[in-house]
C-alpha cells in the first residue's frame, strides 16, 4: 500500500517538476511570483487537444496508439507543436502585459497583473470548452504490476522517462549552451551580467520559453494521466510553488527536487489525514520551508529578496 | 420604477459591504504594502462566525445560537482578528511575494477548513435560514432592503471614518514611513513589525466585518462563497479604485460591483441558461480585464493616492 502511494507520488511529482521549473526561473530571473503560470500548464494540455482532435479529423495520417501506451506518434506531434503554441502565448503576454509594466512599476504590479492574466487564461478555456472534464482518450489501459505490488499504467512510465529526460535536456542546456550560460549569469547578478555584455531581454524571453515548454508538457501529462479540466493549473498553484519555493528559486535541481517532496507528501499525508485537506499539504510544506530555510534546499544564502 | 429603485438598493447593500472588504485590504496594501492575497479567508472567517452566532439551532451541527445580529458582527470582527493575529505573527516576517503566496494558501486551507468540518460549518450544504433583523421587523422586500442598506451605510460610514483618522494620524504616518523605507522607520524608534502586524489585524478584521454582513444579508453561508475569485475581486476593486486612497476603495468596489452585476444581467438575457458556467466565464474574463488593463493605462488607480510632500520641501 505504501509503496502505491510512493509510485504514484513520484508521478505526481515529475509532473509538479516540470511545470515548477519555469515558476522557479521566473521567481528568480523576471523576479516576481507569476500567480498566472499554472495557467500556462492548463493552456499546453488544450493546445494539445486541439492538435489531437485535428489529427483525428483528417484521417489519423500519424497512425493510433502504439505497444502498450493509450497513445501512438499524434500525441508527440502534439506535444511538440502545444509547446510551440504555449511558448508563442507566453512571450505574447510577456510583450503585452509585463514588459509594459516592468519598465514603470515595481515587482508588485507586477503579480497583481500575473493575477489578471491568470483569471483571463483559466475563464477563456472555461468559456471555450466548458466546464466538464475531457479526456484525450478513453481506451482501457492494462496496469503493469511491479514488485511489492504496485500498479503502474505504461503512460506513466512514459511520463516518468521524458521528465528525466527534459531534466537532463535543461542540464546541458544551462551547463553547455551559451544561451544557457547567460541565463545563470543574469540569474546571479543581472546588473554584473548586464555590463558583461549579455542581452538582458533576449534571457528573459528564454526564460519564458523554458518555463512554457515546461508547463505544456506538466499539462499535457497531467491531461493524459489524470484529466483535462480548465481549472487543472489552478488547482496546481500551490503545489508548483511550494516546489519552486522549496528548491529553491532559480535551482532546476531545486524544482524537481522540490516537486518530488510535494508529490509524495501529498500522496502519503492521506494514509494519514482526509483527503478533502490535501490541497492543504503544499501550503504547509511553504510554510516548513519559509521558516527553516527560506532560501531553499539549493538557494544561495546571499539571495536577494 | 419601483423595480428600478429595490435593484439599486440591493445593489448599493452589496457594493458597500465588499466596499468595507476593500477598505481593510486598502489598509494592508495600500498603506502598509503587506501583500494579502487571503482576503477571501477572512471574509470566510468572519461570514460563518456570524451564521454560528446568530443562526437558529441545527441539530447535527454546533452553533446556532441565536444571538443578536450586532453580537454576530463584533464576533466575526473579533474571530477575524484573531485568524489574523496568528497568520500574520506566522507570516508577516515574510516579505511581499512570499506573503503573497502564504496568505493565498491560508485562504485556500480555511475555505477547505469549513468545507470539510461538518460538524461546524453545515459542510458543503452551508447553514442556512440565518436571521435578518431588517426582515423580522418590517413588511416588505423594498422597506427591508432600504433598513438593511441604512445599516450598511452606518457601518461603513464609521468604518471610513475611523480609517481616515488612523491612516491620517501618527499611525498612518508611521505606517506609510514603515511602507516606503523600513530601515529609516525602524531607525526613527519605530517599531515596523508590531505596527505592520496591528494594520493586517485591523484589515483583516473589516475583511471579517464584511463577510459576516455579507451573510447576513444573503441569509446563507457556504464554502463556495469563498473561493480565490473573491480574493481577485477584492483585489481588482482596490487597484480600479486607487491603491492608498480610502474613497478611491468604495468608488472600486461600486464600480468593479456595477460591471460584474451589469455584466451578468447582461450575459443572463444572451446566453441560454444551460451555459451558466460559461456566462460567469465572460464576468471573470471581464475583471481580469479591468485588473491588467488599469495596471497598463492607469496604475495608480481611479483615484489614486495623494502624494503628500512635506511643506519644507515644497518651499
Amino acid at each position: 500500500m505504501i509503496l502505491q502511494h510512493i509510485a504514484d507520488g513520484i508521478l505526481t511529482g515529475a509532473i509538479v517538476s516540470l511545470g515548477a521549473i519555469g515558476l522557479s526561473f521566473s521567481m528568480k530571473i523576471l523576479r516576481f511570483a507569476n500567480f498566472s503560470h499554472s495557467e500556462l500548464l492548463t493552456w499546453g494540455a488544450y493546445f494539445a487537444l486541439v492538435l489531437y482532435i485535428l489529427h483525428r479529423l483528417v484521417g489519423e495520417p500519424l497512425g493510433g496508439a502504439l505497444g502498450p501506451f493509450s497513445f501512438g506518434l499524434p500525441i508527440v506531434g502534439a506535444a511538440a507543436l502545444s509547446i510551440v503554441a504555449t511558448a508563442a502565448l507566453a512571450i505574447a503576454l510577456h510583450r503585452l502585459v509585463f514588459a509594459r509594466l516592468e519598465r514603470r512599476a515595481g515587482a508588485m504590479t507586477m503579480v497583481f497583473a500575473s493575477f489578471g492574466v491568470a483569471l483571463l487564461l483559466r475563464n477563456l478555456v472555461l468559456l471555450i470548452f466548458g466546464p466538464d472534464p475531457i479526456y484525450y482518450n478513453t481506451a482501457l489501459q492494462f496496469a503493469i504490476r511491479l514488485p511489492g505490488g504496485v500498479r503502474v499504467l505504461p503512460d506513466q512510465i512514459f511520463v516518468l522517462g521524458v521528465t528525466i529526460a527534459v531534466v537532463i535536456g535543461l542540464h546541458l542546456f544551462l551547463t553547455r549552451s551559451r544561451a544557457g550560460i547567460a541565463m545563470r549569469a543574469v540569474a546571479e547578478n543581472p546588473d554584473l551580467a548586464a555590463v558583461s555584455g549579455t542581452d538582458t531581454g533576449r534571457v528573459i524571453l528564454w526564460v519564458w520559453v523554458i518555463g512554457a515548454g515546461g508547463a505544456a508538457l506538466a499539462g499535457l501529462f497531467y491531461g493524459m494521466t489524470v484529466q483535462l479540466r480548465p481549472e487543472l493549473g489552478f488547482g496546481l498553484i500551490l503545489p508548483l510553488f511550494a516546489a519552486a519555493i522549496l528548491g529553491g528559486v532559480g535551482s532546476l535541481y531545486g524544482a524537481v527536487l522540490g516537486g518530488l517532496i510535494v508529490g509524495l507528501a501529498e500522496n502519503l499525508a492521506v494514509m494519514v489525514i482526509p483527503t478533502g485537506y490535501k490541497p492543504a499539504i503544499p501550503f504547509l510544506l511553504i510554510l516548513a520551508i519559509l521558516y527553516l530555510r527560506p532560501q531553499g534546499i539549493f538557494g544561495s544564502t546571499g539571495e536577494r529578496t | 420604477m419601483i423595480g428600478l429603485l429595490s435593484y439599486l438598493v440591493f445593489f448599493l447593500i452589496l457594493a458597500l459591504v465588499f466596499g468595507i472588504a476593500v477598505l481593510g485590504l486598502n489598509l494592508q496594501w495600500g498603506f502598509t504594502g503587506l501583500f494579502n492575497a487571503g482576503v477571501a479567508g477572512f471574509m470566510a472567517i468572519g461570514g460563518y462566525t456570524h451564521a454560528i452566532l446568530t443562526g437558529p439551532a441545527r441539530e447535527p451541527v454546533l452553533g446556532g445560537f441565536e444571538l443578536p445580529f450586532a453580537v454576530g458582527l463584533l464576533g466575526a470582527m473579533a474571530t477575524s482578528g484573531i485568524g489574523a493575529l496568528l497568520v500574520g505573527l506566522a507570516t508577516l516576517r515574510l516579505r511581499h511575494e512570499y506573503l503573497a503566496v502564504a496568505t493565498f494558501g491560508i485562504a485556500v486551507s480555511i475555505q477547505l477548513t469549513f468545507l470539510n468540518w461538518a460538524w461546524l460549518s453545515g459542510g458543503v450544504l452551508g447553514l442556512i435560514g440565518l436571521p435578518n433583523p431588517a426582515k423580522t421587523y418590517l413588511e416588505g422586500s423594498l422597506a427591508q432592503n432600504l433598513a438593511y442598506l441604512a445599516a450598511v451605510v452606518l457601518i461603513a460610514g464609521a468604518a471610513y471614518w475611523a480609517m481616515q483618522r488612523l491612516v491620517g494620524g501618527p499611525w498612518g504616518r508611521t505606517l506609510r514611513a514603515i511602507r516606503e523605507d523600513e530601515l529609516a522607520a525602524a531607525s526613527l524608534g519605530k517599531n515596523p513589525v508590531r505596527i505592520r502586524l496591528e494594520a493586517f489585524v485591523l484589515g483583516s478584521m473589516l475583511m471579517g466585518l464584511s463577510g459576516a454582513l455579507y451573510v447576513g444579508f444573503i441569509g446563507y453561508v457556504g464554502p463556495l462563497d469563498y473561493l480565490p475569485i473573491v480574493t481577485f475581486q477584492i483585489w481588482t476593486m482596490l487597484i480600479l479604485g486607487g491603491s492608498g486612497n480610502n474613497k478611491g476603495a468604495f468608488l472600486g468596489a461600486v464600480v468593479v460591483w456595477a460591471i460584474w452585476t451589469g455584466s451578468g444581467f447582461v450575459i443572463s438575457r444572451l446566453v441560454p441558461p444551460e451555459l451558466q458556467a460559461q456566462s460567469g466565464a465572460i464576468q471573470a474574463v471581464l475583471i481580469g480585464l479591468i485588473l491588467v488593463v488599469t495596471l497598463l493605462i492607469r496604475p495608480r488607480g481611479l483615484i489614486g493616492e495623494r502624494l503628500e510632500v512635506s511643506r519644507h520641501a515644497r518651499s
